[in-house]
């Protein structure tokens, strides 16, 4: 269905501009003048309009068909009286045994029934899809040609429409802001219908497990989110330890002490640190890191657990490095020259320049690439999942294992993720406080850095 | 004697702060050094755990392909060949090769071939049918036990139960070894196939796949949108509060955690329009909505870059605005915003957290073929193989992020060719 409707709309493109083509050409030779605009504008015209209803049409089709066949099958679905339904696992067998007839082998006549309706269903869906595709291109395409005469100034029209597509572009990264709001607050409002705002923000004890099922013997969940706030701040702290001085005297070192060519050359090995994939970070935390962090631990008396606070955390300030001694080094070069050959001109030598002079002069800058390092490492995945802990733990120790707001979003949507249920919906609450923090962190360091630079510009 | 006093202190000050500037010289030095020690040892490590994933063992077994074995004529069909017994005719040549054993060590030993013997087996015989009736030394796949075993990635100097093979398998594969039936060679298996329970049999060719196709969506969706956004700010615009509030949208956007975008994917893309799960449409989807900031603000640069006599010059012998843009900015523009996209392509193919949200953690043991078909990607593949307890994994998740490395390298030289061979200094 995708490749052959993709053909169609793309003849459909090639016989539009064509077809508006000639036909400009045409009528402007019946009326004897000439037309306000190239042929090639009208010819746009009518591709514009043969080509963007089209697939207004081929997007809402492709978005819902699915749905509505299934609400049709399900609301016709003969339901047996008493038995108990799950919607979803229904779902799935009919799709199966309408996919794969070999399925259909002891499944009750029912499913059978509705198996059958779900694939005319489907084969309705199609043939009126095509139809309407095609309907809809003639339609439009007729539209245009009514207007393809010499006296239409086609090209101011076909700018118009282009400005139109160019704001709908724009406006793809407001959409996204608007679902990422909707949806975090969305399910996190289902979550806190259910777990008090207060319990989550305040207490103490994090037990995301819920009886699934009705009738099953569990304790009751509790959604305290403190321990796994700490666990993300100590992972944090611990990153930053381990970057903020590196890549800070890196970027020192790279702005004010290296040459040219040991600059030339270090940069780009930085970026391809920068550029690493934060699994292959966390492949490193847990394969050499981690085991030698334990084993560290143990020389001097501690009992580390094979995944760590720290193991975690000092993998990620290296991820951190490369962000923080770029960030700090456009900050240190964006100091004008002036007050370095003034610092140096009454005879300070370069370590007292950097030090009294330029980085108080840089401070603020610095300041917020530190606050967007720490919003990169509180978003971080991938390096936490593998390498620290999923158990909550209250500790400021940072040899135990922790667990933090992203590890456990990732382990609440593994598996079977249903959305009545407190423990799926934690994800979202837990994503919509790691939104709101970040956020925080990013306008505040943009404001820093931008009135940093307004000042030395 | 005042002057030499005071001359001294002067010395021995000056003296002082020197070595403090030295000092903080080398500070900012081992700083670098250091940062670029842990960029060479991850590299090793990487290297040192992954490169014996490139070789599998196999072994020889003779293999007698008996009609009655395996209930074939020689003028069965090829259907009926598909059904032949096989598996009873490795037994068979493993009960050759080491007589007078105990049902019970039969067992044990069959455990040193790989599942996916049979398989070799038979595809032996269905390339070559005229064997039948002969005998046939065949190479076949170790299992990942043995294998690991003699690359010395498990150590047999530890106490039988906290080993993969007892002793007396142990004694197996020493004789195989001293008969020189076991031997290295490079592992077809880990390119051409998809994600398997078993790790000799297990490859990246599925996630791969799956990441080319993941990358063509977020390229499809990203670089058209990523060029009409820039173009319309950096030259349509008007300076009003709603291009501000598009701008700092898009700021705040870059920075928001790839997580939260795979959030966005599973309560909007999967749960309200109902889009199939685990496949690379959802995937790229959301790692295009991600990378759109990058290649926004990559795209606007080069649009910066493009010096105004340009569309001046255009305006100038009358074309219209958008005129001066599509046919003499954005052409000017293009490599440079091309070398943006693959650079957020590459940032899109290492992000991981996004697909393991929209499900593409699942465990798809088939090399997906289209875009709407579940199947893994290669970043997730190496969650899934660092996470496993299998020993066997190891080494491949090492190996699979070699591959992505590579893969990435690529990327990155194709965007710094574009930029040295089609930039232009104005």
């Amino acid at each position: 269905m995708f490749f052959w409707s993709l053909v169609l709309i793309a003849v459909g493109i090639f016989s539009s501009f064509i077809y508006g083509r000639s036909r400009i050409k045409l009528n402007s030779k019946k009326q004897g003048t000439k037309s306000k605009s190239l042929p090639t504008y009208y010819a746009q015209y009518v591709l514009m309009w043969c080509l963007f209803p089209a697939l207004i049409v081929y997007f809402s089709w492709a978005i819902f068909q699915e749905q509505i066949i299934q609400n049709i099958v399900i609301s016709n679905f003969e339901f047996i009286e008493g038995a108990v339904y799950n919607e979803g696992l229904l779902l799935a067998e009919i799709r199966n045994v309408a996919n794969n007839p070999s399925f259909a082998d002891g499944k009750s006549i029912e499913i059978i029934n509705a198996a059958s309706h779900y694939s005319s269903l489907r084969q309705i869906s199609q043939i009126s899809f095509y139809t309407s595709i095609i309907i809809i291109m003639l339609l439009g395409a007729l539209y245009a040609s009514q207007k393809l005469k010499p006296e239409f100034h086609a090209q101011h029209t076909i700018e118009r429409y282009i400005q139109y597509i160019l704001i709908f572009c724009s406006s793809v990264a407001i959409f996204t802001t608007i679902g990422i709001v909707f949806s975090l607050i969305f399910e996190s409002l289902r979550f806190f219908a259910e777990v008090s705002i207060f319990e989550f923000l305040f207490s103490t004890e994090w037990y995301p497990f819920i009886p699934i099922r009705e009738g099953q013997t569990a304790a009751e969940g509790s959604f305290g989110a403190v321990p796994i706030f700490a666990g993300t701040f100590l992972v944090m702290v611990v990153a930053m330890c381990v970057a903020v001085p590196l890549g800070l005297l890196t970027a020192i070192y790279l702005a004010e002490y290296a040459s040219q060519r040991v600059r030339k050359t270090v940069k780009p090995l930085l970026e391809i640190l920068a550029g690493i994939p934060t699994i292959v970070y966390g492949f490193f935390a847990f394969v050499s890191v981690a085991p030698f962090v334990k084993a560290f631990g143990q020389s001097i008396g501690i009992d580390a657990s094979p995944t760590s606070a720290l193991a975690a955390g000092m993998v990620m300030g290296v991820m951190i490095i490369p962000f923080i001694s770029s960030l700090s080094d456009d900050v240190i070069n964006s100091v004008p020259q002036s007050l370095r050959e003034a610092s140096l001109g009454i005879g300070a030598n370069k370590a007292e320049t950097i030090k009294k002079v330029i980085l108080p002069a840089a401070l603020p800058g610095i300041v917020g690439a530190f606050l967007l390092a720490i919003s990169r490492a509180i978003g971080e995945t991938m390096i936490v999942v593998v390498a620290a802990g999923t158990a909550p733990n209250l500790t400021g120790n940072p040899f135990e294992n922790v667990t933090t707001v992203t590890v456990q979003i990732v382990v609440a949507l593994i598996g079977d993720q249903e959305f009545d249920n407190p423990r799926t919906l934690s994800a979202f609450a837990l994503g919509l406080v790691l939104f709101v923090i970040t956020l925080f962190l990013n306008i505040i360091a943009l404001q820093i850095v931008k009135r940093y630079r307004e000042r030395y510009e | 004697m005042n002057n030499s006093v005071a001359k001294e202190k002067i010395v021995s000050l000056r003296k002082k702060r020197s070595l403090e500037d030295m000092r903080f010289k080398y500070y900012g030095f081992t700083a670098m050094c250091l940062s670029l020690a842990v960029l060479v040892f991850l590299l090793y490590t990487i290297f040192s755990k992954g490169y014996t994933a490139f070789q599998k063992t196999i072994v020889l077994l003779e293999v007698d392909y008996n009609q009655d074995v395996l209930k074939l004529t020689p003028d069965s069909s090829d259907e009926e060949m598909e059904k032949g017994k096989f598996f009873r005719v490795k037994k068979q040549a493993i009960e050759n090769f080491f007589p007078n054993l105990s049902k019970s060590d039969i067992k044990l030993v069959k455990k040193l071939f790989s599942i996916n013997a049979d398989n070799e087996i038979k595809d032996y015989f269905l390339d070559n049918p005229e064997v039948i009736n002969t005998k046939q030394q065949i190479w076949v796949t170790a299992h990942s036990d043995v294998d690991q075993l003699l690359k010395g990635n498990s150590r047999r100097d530890v106490s039988e139960d906290r080993r993969k093979l007892n002793d007396i398998q142990l004694s197996y594969v020493d004789q195989l070894v001293e008969e020189n039936r076991v031997k290295q060679v490079f592992n077809n298996f880990f390119f051409t196939k998809a994600d398997s329970r078993h790790p000799e049999i297990a490859g990246v060719a599925g996630s791969f796949m799956g990441s080319l196709f993941t990358l063509f969506t977020v390229f499809i969706l990203s670089f058209p949108i990523a060029i009409g956004a820039s173009v319309y700010l950096e030259e349509f615009a008007p300076k009003n509060r709603i291009t501000e509030l598009i701008e700092v949208n898009i700021s705040n956007l870059a920075a928001v955690p790839s997580i939260v975008f795979g959030l966005l994917g599973l309560g909007v893309l999967l749960n309200v329009f109902g889009l199939p799960r685990s496949t690379p449409l959802v995937g790229g989807s959301v790692l295009a909505l991600m990378t759109l900031p990058t290649i926004i603000i990559a795209c606007r640069a080069s649009l910066k870059a493009v010096p105004p006599s340009i569309k001046e010059g255009a305006l100038a012998v009358g074309a219209t605005k958008t005129q001066a843009v599509f046919h003499h900015v954005v052409p000017l523009a293009l490599p440079g915003t091309l070398t943006g996209t693959i650079i957020g392509l590459a940032q899109a193919l290492g992000e991981t957290a996004p697909l393991i949200m929209i499900g593409m953690i699942a465990f798809i043991p088939n090399i997906p073929t289209g875009l709407t078909e579940p199947s893994a990607a290669l970043p997730v593949q190496i969650y899934l193989w660092v996470e496993s307890a299998e020993r066997g994994f190891q080494e491949k998740s090492a190996a699979a992020i070699m591959v992505i490395l590579i893969f990435l390298f690529m990327m990155n030289a194709i965007a710094v060719f574009l930029r040295n061979r089609f930039e232009r200094k104005w």
